[in-house]
C-alpha cells in the first residue's frame, strides 16, 4: 500500500515540480536563456514571505498577492536592465551573468537570514487530509499545490495560445527581427516574458516554502529539479514539463520509499536514463526551432 | 507637397562595407515606385533602411517631411511603414490567421484588416490554420504581403516578392495590387523582375552598385537605356 | 597588356611568426618565477606554502574552466565532481590501498580521466545552458553516490593519512614542490596543447562550430577530448587541495562554490587566454584575502564584479592588454 501512497505523493510533488520549472521553460523558449537564477529566486519568494509573515502577522497567500506582483517587477527589471544586455554579449554571457546573480542572491540571503532552515505557516492547511479510503491519504496542501501548478501551466499556454501579447512573444521567439518589422518591441516582450517566469517561480517558492523546509542555499536543488522536469518532459513543451515534473516527483517518492536518502538519488537516476534513451524529450514540441 | 517618402543622400555600411552612396529616393503620395537593378545593386539594403533595420551612416530618411532619424524599426510600423521582408520571413510556428493577426500588432486603424485579406487572397483564407510552415512559396509570400497589410500601411514596402517563385504565381500576387493601391496606400517594389515591375509600376529607379543609374516614369521608359543602366555597360 | 615577371617577381613572401619578443620575454619571466617558487621552501614558512599551494590549485582550476569555456566554448557548472572524485581518489589510493601519495595523485587524475569519457556521452546530449545545469546534476550523482559509501567516510569525510611517517616540514614542502609542479605542467601543456593542430581546431570550433564542422573538424571528439582534460586537470586540483589539508569531506570538495570560483577567476584574468586564468587566480587568491572578513559579503563581491567584467569588460583584466602582449603565444603573426 505504501507504494501506492508513494506514487500518489509523487505525482502531487511533480504538479510543485512542473510550477517551478514553467518558467525555467518558458524563458528558454522565447528567448534561448537558461536563468541559472531560477532556482535561488523562487528561494526569494519564500524568504519574502517568510518576512511578510514574520512582521506583518500575513498568511503565506495573503504573502502571495504582494510577493508575486514585486517578483515579477524584479523580473521586468532584471532583463531590461541586465540580461537584454548580456544576450548582446555571446552565448557565454547570458550563463555568466545568471551564474553570477544565482551567487550573489544566494550569499545575500546567507548573510540576511543565516542558514537556519524555515518553513512557512499555512495554519491547518499544512496538515490537512483527505481519506482516499483504503490507507490512501492525500495532503490538502500538496494537492493544491499540484493543483495551482496544473492552472498555471494552463494559464500560460493559453495565454501564448490565445493572446495578442502571447501571438507576439512566440512571434518574437521565431524570429525576432521579423517581429520587429511588425511593431514588436523585442526587450519590451523578453523582460514581459521573465516577467511572468518571475511571477510564476514566486508562486513555486513560496509553495515549496510551505511545504518543507528551505535556507538560502536550496536554490541550487530548486534549480536542478527545475532542470530535470523539463528535460525528462521534452524541450519546448509546457505539458511535456508537467509530465516530467510527475515523473521525476514519482522517482522521488518511490525511491525514498525504499530509503530516506535515496529519494533525490533516484530522480537523479531517472533523469539520466532518459537523457541516455530519450535525449529528446517524452513529450518533445513537434516544431523545431 | 511633400513626398510622403524622402530618402535624402544616403550612405549606408555593411560593417566595413558600403552598400548605398548619396542615394537619393523620393516617392509621391499614392504612387508606386519599383526599385529595380542587379544583385548587389542596393535594392534590399534601400528598403530596410526604409524600415528601420540598418541605419545610414550619412544622409536622412524622411517620412511626411519628419526624419526618421533614431526610431527604430518596431516604432516605424506604427508611423506608418510596414514591409513584406525579403524571403518571406513567415513566423513558422505559428498558423498563417496568426501571422496576419501579428502583422496588426501596431494597432493602426484602417480599411485592412482579416477579411480584407482574405477576400484579396482566397487561399491564404482557406489555408487559414495551417502552421505557416507548411505553404508552398507562392502561398506564404501571399501571407507575408497580407501581414503587412494588416498593419495598415501608408507605405507599403514590397521586397523581391518574385524571388524562388514561378512567373505565374508572381503575376497573380502583383495581380492584387491594384486593390490595395486604390486605397491611396503608396508603394515600393524592389524587383529582378524587370517586366513585371514596369507592369505595376508608375515610376521606376534603377540601381547599380548602391547608385541610381536610370529614373522615369515606367510607361515611358527606353528599353535600351533601361539594359544599359541595368548592367552598367556605359554606351 | 604586358605579362607579368611570374617567378622572381617583385612581391616577396610574407612571414608568418608564432610569437614575438614579448614571448621571449615571457618564457624568461615565467622560468624566473618557477625558480624563485621553486627555492621558496628554504626561504618561508610552512603556513606560506600551505597557502601557496592554495593559490596553485586555483591556477588548476583555472586554467582548466577557461579550456571548457574559453576554448572549447562549453559552460560547465559541475567541475567538483572531478576535483572530489581526484580528492577521494587520493584519499582511497593512498590510505585505504596503500598507494604512495605523490603516485597516488596522478592515478586519481587517470581515473578521473576514465570517468569522464563515458560520462561526456551524456552531458553531450545536452547543449548550452542545459549543458551547464547537467554537469551540475552529475557532481550532485557523484557527491550523493559518494555520501553513500562507508569505506569513504559516507557523510563526514576521511583523513588522509598516507603521508604518516613522513615529518610536517618535510611534507608541506613536498606537497608544495608537487603542487608547483603540476601548475607547470598544467599551464605549459595547455599551453602546447593549444599550439598544436587540436588548439587550432578548437579555437575554429569556438569561433564558428557550424564552418569547422564542414571542413573535417572533429567537432564532437575535439569537444570530448577538452572534456576528458578538463576532468583530469581538475581531479589533479582536488589532489593537490587534499593533499595540503589532509582531510576531504563531501559537502566542500564537491561544493559548486568551486564552480563560481572558477567562473570568477577566468572572467576576471581574461577568458579564451592562457594568461587570463593565471591573472584572474592571483586576484582571487588576493581578494579571499582581504575579503576573508566579510563572510558571505565575499562571494556577493565576487560575483557583482564577475557580473559587470561580463558585461563590460568581457576580455576580463588581459583583455586590456588588447592582444598586443602575447607571454604565450598560441596563434600565428603574419608580416
Amino acid at each position: 500500500m505504501s507504494w501506492v501512497n508513494a506514487v500518489v505523493q509523487g505525482i502531487l510533488l511533480g504538479g510543485l515540480y512542473a510550477l517551478v520549472a514553467a518558467g525555467l521553460s518558458l524563458v528558454f523558449g522565447v528567448m534561448r536563456i537558461v536563468n541559472l537564477a531560477h532556482g535561488v529566486l523562487a528561494v526569494l519568494a519564500a524568504f519574502g514571505a517568510y518576512v511578510l509573515g514574520d512582521t506583518l502577522g500575513l498568511h503565506p497567500f495573503l504573502a502571495l498577492l504582494v510577493v508575486v506582483p514585486v517578483m515579477a517587477a524584479v523580473g521586468y527589471g532584471l532583463q531590461r536592465g541586465l540580461l537584454n544586455r548580456a544576450l548582446g554579449g555571446g552565448e557565454l554571457a547570458p550563463l555568466l551573468v545568471t551564474f553570477g546573480l544565482a551567487i550573489v542572491l544566494q550569499n545575500a540571503l546567507l548573510e540576511a537570514f543565516s542558514a537556519d532552515s524555515r518553513r512557512l505557516d499555512v495554519g491547518a492547511l499544512g496538515t490537512a487530509s483527505i481519506r482516499l479510503g483504503d490507507g490512501l491519504a492525500v495532503g490538502v496542501f500538496p494537492l493544491l499545490a499540484a493543483v495551482v501548478g496544473v492552472l498555471v501551466i494552463a494559464a500560460i499556454g493559453q495565454f501564448l495560445a490565445r493572446t495578442a501579447t502571447g501571438r507576439a512573444m512566440r512571434a518574437t521567439s521565431d524570429d525576432r527581427d521579423a517581429a520587429a518589422l511588425m511593431g514588436i518591441d523585442g526587450r519590451h516582450l523578453y523582460a514581459v516574458a521573465t516577467a511572468i517566469a518571475l511571477a510564476t517561480v514566486a508562486i513555486a517558492g513560496v509553495f515549496l516554502g510551505a511545504r518543507s523546509t528551505f535556507d538560502p542555499s536550496a536554490g541550487g536543488v530548486t534549480l536542478i529539479f527545475a532542470f530535470e522536469a523539463v528535460v525528462i518532459g521534452g524541450l519546448g513543451s509546457l505539458w511535456g514539463t508537467l509530465l516530467g515534473g510527475v515523473v521525476l516527483g514519482v522517482a522521488q517518492a518511490l525511491g525514498a520509499a525504499v530509503d530516506p536518502a535515496y529519494g533525490v538519488l533516484a530522480g537523479h537516476v531517472v533523469f539520466l536514463l532518459v537523457l541516455a534513451t530519450r535525449p529528446r524529450g517524452l513529450l518533445p514540441s513537434a516544431v523545431t526551432a | 507637397m511633400t513626398p510622403l517618402l524622402e530618402v535624402d543622400a544616403v550612405d549606408v555600411f555593411y560593417g566595413d562595407v558600403q552598400a548605398l552612396f548619396g542615394l537619393d529616393v523620393t516617392v509621391a503620395q499614392g504612387e508606386t515606385l519599383a526599385v529595380i537593378g542587379a544583385n548587389g545593386g542596393g535594392k534590399s539594403t534601400l528598403l530596410k533602411t526604409v524600415a528601420g533595420v540598418l541605419r545610414p551612416s550619412r544622409g536622412d530618411v524622411r517620412l511626411h517631411g519628419t526624419s526618421l532619424r533614431g526610431v527604430p524599426a518596431h516604432r516605424r510600423v506604427g508611423r506608418g511603414i510596414a514591409m513584406s521582408p525579403e524571403g518571406r520571413r513567415l513566423f513558422p510556428s505559428l498558423t498563417v490567421e496568426e501571422n496576419l493577426l501579428v502583422g496588426s500588432h501596431s494597432g493602426r486603424p484602417g480599411p485592412w484588416g482579416l477579411a480584407r485579406v482574405y477576400e484579396l487572397f482566397p487561399l491564404v483564407s482557406e489555408r487559414r490554420a495551417r502552421p505557416a510552415a507548411n505553404l508552398s512559396g507562392g502561398e506564404q509570400q501571399a501571407v507575408a504581403i497580407g501581414r503587412a497589410l494588416m498593419a495598415n500601411p501608408e507605405l507599403l514596402l514590397l521586397d523581391e516578392v518574385s524571388l524562388g517563385l514561378a512567373p505565374v504565381v508572381v503575376a497573380q500576387l502583383y495581380a492584387a495590387l491594384p486593390t490595395i493601391t486604390a486605397q491611396g496606400t503608396t508603394v515600393l517594389v524592389v524587383e529582378q523582375d524587370v517586366h513585371q515591375a514596369l507592369a505595376v509600376a508608375d515610376r521606376v529607379q534603377c540601381l547599380l552598385e548602391g547608385r541610381t543609374v536610370l529614373e522615369g516614369p515606367a510607361a515611358s521608359v527606353d528599353m535600351a537605356a533601361l539594359s544599359a543602366a541595368y548592367f552598367g555597360v556605359s554606351a | 597588356m604586358t605579362a607579368t615577371d611570374t617567378g622572381r617577381a617583385a612581391v616577396t613572401a610574407p612571414r608568418v611568426r608564432r610569437g614575438g619578443r614579448t614571448a621571449w620575454a615571457g618564457a624568461g619571466l615565467a622560468v624566473v618565477v618557477v625558480a624563485v617558487l621553486g627555492y621558496l621552501p628554504f626561504l618561508t614558512t610552512r603556513g606560506t606554502q600551505v597557502s601557496l599551494v592554495g593559490l596553485f590549485s586555483l591556477v588548476v582550476l583555472g586554467t582548466m574552466w577557461n579550456l571548457l569555456a574559453g576554448y572549447g566554448g562549453m559552460v560547465s557548472i559541475g567541475q567538483q565532481a572531478y576535483i572530489g572524485v581526484g580528492g577521494y581518489g587520493l584519499v582511497y589510493l593512498a590510505s585505504t590501498v596503500g598507494v604512495d601519495p605523490f603516485l597516488a595523485v596522478p592515478v586519481a587524475a587517470v581515473v578521473c580521466a576514465l570517468l569522464a569519457w563515458p560520462t561526456s556521452y551524456l552531458a553531450f546530449r545536452l547543449n548550452g545552458g542545459y549543458f551547464a545545469i547537467g554537469t551540475w546534476v552529475i557532481a550532485e550523482v557523484v557527491r550523493l553516490l559518494v555520501t553513500q559509501v562507508d569505506a569513504l567516510g559516507a557523510g563526514s569525510g576521511a583523513s588522509l593519512t598516507g603521508f604518516a611517517g613522513i615529518e610536517p616540514t618535510y611534507r608541506i614542502a613536498y606537497v608544495y614542490w608537487m603542487s608547483l609542479g603540476i601548475v607547470v605542467l598544467v599551464v605549459g601543456g595547455v599551453y602546447l596543447l593549444m599550439r598544436s593542430r587540436l588548439g587550432l581546431a578548437l579555437t575554429a570550433i569556438r569561433d564558428e562550430p557550424t564552418a569547422a564542422g564542414s571542413l573535417g573538424i572533429g567537432v564532437t571528439r575535439a569537444k570530448r577530448v577538452v572534456y576528458v582534460v578538463a576532468a583530469a586537470g581538475c581531479g589533479l586540483a582536488g589532489a593537490m587541495i587534499v593533499a595540503n589539508t589532509l582531510r576531504v569531506q563531501p559537502g566542500s570538495i564537491f561544493s559548486v562554490d568551486y564552480s563560481a570560483m572558477m567562473i570568477f577567476i577566468v572572467v576576471i584574468g581574461g577568458i579564451g587566454t592562457i594568461e587570463g586564468p593565471v591573472i584572474g587566480a592571483l586576484v582571487f587568491y588576493v581578494l579571499q584575502d582581504t575579503l576573508a572578513d566579510l563572510g558571505n559579503w565575499y562571494l556577493v563581491v565576487v560575483g557583482v564584479v564577475a557580473i559587470a567584467v561580463t558585461l563590460l569588460a568581457p576580455k576580463g583584466l588581459w583583455g586590456l592588454t588588447r592582444g598586443r602582449v602575447d607571454l604565450f603565444p598560441i596563434g600565428y603573426r603574419v608580416g
